[in-house]
């Protein structure tokens, strides 16, 4: 077989199952096109001796007969996860050298069901961007690209977005707190789901703002998508906020059968000055559900405006908090002191020379919404903000809603350094359609669905019931199919 | 709200981040920036709404107060940037 590395993971179960390729032939060719594809900046830290290691592990598995799904199938892996022995920086300055002496529960379920490992993949520094051009590691690139422009492939999970729609690799782990598997999926032309929160553990994942942080798979297509959850997913005593819930087998309610299914069309989700083309491929994706046999409804979610600024309050105190451990004494970097420094200076030097410009930013806002005297006139309100926005949701559901479609971005992906000089506030606003969903602990899946008129990828979002996911990827998988979406990146890096 | 540039110091110190003090001005202009985004907040009728704590509700796990894990110091040291004798080592705390 050619092209191994361009491969689905269920075409690659298929291929192995018959014999027709080894777990050592796919993790070769994705390595091979890792080497060639450094202009990218996707994958940040390479690990073939692991990756070959568990491709003949895994070989020797499929042999015996003991193979599941995901055995074989090389994968990128985003670094916020920690893999033991291998570095672990979440794109920060801060955990340089850090290498985990654990493995996080998600790694470990999928190198359990016998996935590969082929690096580590770039990402917004600590998660904290849309862009991916936080991360210490330099910028990752879009695959995609129509003219001289170097584009993002969005983020936080840019470099899992590159790497996917590169064929680097089958698939990548992504993580999302506002929108960061969803918006790169989009920007990339692949399928971003972010699961309902407690589906996936957090354990040994590096920690943004506990509330919202889910972890999720970031594929070819929406069965890829279905099947790596079904591997990652799963009750974890060591997450209190993972649900003891059995895992279904997700593939198995792809049908695409949607006769009778309610799907949601939110009011508050067209945008003043949005561009047209994204008005025009919402309307399609409703048009594709509705001649499926699914029934339109306009629904109002009426405080989605407020969405974003409660997440600017609720994520930043979060990560003050969750940041606070980096504090030069346990882990990663301790700045050099000058004589006579004292324990203040070791902290406040280290943070100061560790975290980036956005990092630093987003640490003292959150220092700042919990302060003593500010406490409720914000993070307290925008906690009550954030009841109402999950109630909208309810309502909805309770209407008989059975998803909600919107689109996943505000536009397509824009060029590296447009942003440089925007207000920190201008590139909060690509989350605007995703950020909703993270504050409610909702699944929502970003399905590739048209090009712009340049010839770049949009994505459509549906948005499920809570531990709903199977439901939810089955009609993402019949927007798929009926979407049609084939175009691939032309080679140029 | 907008933040002066004492109000941007200070919380840079509770952060324990250094900002060189030629930074403070445009620290305090963005923070100013940010605020007035998330004081939209303010439209919003929150009377009688309880502030969520947990957004998938459910009761806790128990299980029995005992260890179930620990023993292993030269792993947690062995990502220390200075580790003494089995211990982190920071420079002096107590004159």
């Amino acid at each position: 077989m050619s092209d191994l590395n361009k491969l689905t993971i269920s075409g690659a179960r298929d291929a192995l199952a018959k014999g027709e390729t080894t777990a050592q032939a796919l993790t070769e060719a994705c390595l091979a096109e890792i080497e060639g594809a450094g202009a990218l900046g996707a994958f940040v830290h390479k690990t073939p001796e692991i990756a070959l290691d568990q491709a003949k592990a895994a070989d020797a598995r499929i042999k015996a007969g003991e193979a599941t799904a995901m055995t074989g199938i090389p994968l990128g892996i985003k670094d916020l996860f920690c893999t033991r022995g291998v570095p672990s920086q979440a794109a920060s300055r801060i955990l340089e050298g850090f290498k985990p002496e654990y493995e996080s529960t998600v790694t470990q379920k999928l190198f359990d069901a016998g996935a590969v490992m082929l690096g580590k993949l770039n990402m917004d520094e600590f998660a904290m961007g849309s862009s991916t051009e936080t991360s210490v590691y330099g910028n990752a690139v879009n695959p995609w690209k129509v003219d001289e422009r170097q584009l993002t492939p969005g983020g936080s999970s840019g470099g899992s977005a590159s790497a996917v729609a590169a064929d680097l690799c089958l698939a990548a782990t992504g993580t999302d707190t506002g929108g960061s598997i969803r918006q790169p999926a989009a920007f990339a032309g692949i399928t971003g789901l972010k699961p309902t929160y407690g589906r996936v553990s957090r354990w040994g994942i590096v920690a943004f703002a506990s509330s919202l942080d889910q972890a999720g798979p970031m594929t070819k297509s929406v069965r890829d998508a279905a099947i790596m959850l079904s591997a990652m997913a799963g009750h974890d005593p060591k997450d209190s906020t993972s649900r003891d819930l059995a895992v279904p087998d997700f593939e198995a309610a792809l049908t695409g059968d949607i006769k009778g299914t309610v799907i949601g069309i939110p009011r508050e989700y067209r945008l003043d000055g949005m561009p047209a083309e994204i008005e025009k491929l919402w309307d399609e994706g409703k048009a594709m559900l509705a001649d499926a046999g699914a029934r339109m409804i306009d629904i109002s979610l009426p405080h989605t405006k407020y969405a974003l600024p409660a997440y600017y309050v609720i994520a930043p105190a979060e990560a003050s908090s969750n940041l606070a451990r980096y504090d030069g004494v346990r882990f990663g970097r301790r700045a050099r002191l000058a004589a006579g420094d004292g324990i203040t200076e070791m902290y406040e030097k280290t943070r100061a020379e560790g975290f980036g410009d956005e990092v630093q930013r987003r640490v003292m806002v959150g220092t700042y919404v919990l302060s003593a005297g500010f406490y409720d006139a914000y993070y307290n309100r925008a906690r009550k903000v954030r009841a109402l926005i999950k109630r909208d949701f309810e309502e909805a559901f309770d209407q008989g809603v059975d998803a909600i479609l919107t689109p996943a971005t505000p536009s397509a992906a824009f060029g590296l350094g447009e942003m440089a000089d925007a207000d920190p506030v201008a590139m909060y606003l690509n989350d605007v359609f995703t950020v909703t969903v993270n504050l409610a602990g909702l699944p929502g899946i970003s399905v590739p669905a048209g090009l712009d008129v340049e010839g770049l990828p949009l994505g459509l979002q549906l948005i499920g019931k809570p531990w709903e996911e199977g439901d939810l990827l089955n009609t993402a998988y019949a927007l798929e199919r009926a979407a049609g979406f084939v175009s691939k990146p032309e080679k140029w890096w | 709200m907008s933040i002066d540039i004492e109000t941007a110091r200070k919380v840079a110190h509770l952060a324990r981040i250094r900002v060189e003090e030629d930074r403070l001005p445009a620290l305090a202009q963005e923070f100013s920036n940010i605020l007035a985004f998330i004081e939209q907040l303010n439209e919003v009728n929150v009377d009688d709404i309880e502030p969520m704590v947990s957004v998938t509700p459910m009761r806790l796990k128990r299980r029995a107060d005992v260890v179930t894990d620990g023993g292993y110091q030269d792993k947690i040291l062995s990502n220390a940037p200075d580790a003494r004798e089995g211990f982190f080592a920071v420079p002096k705390v107590v004159e």
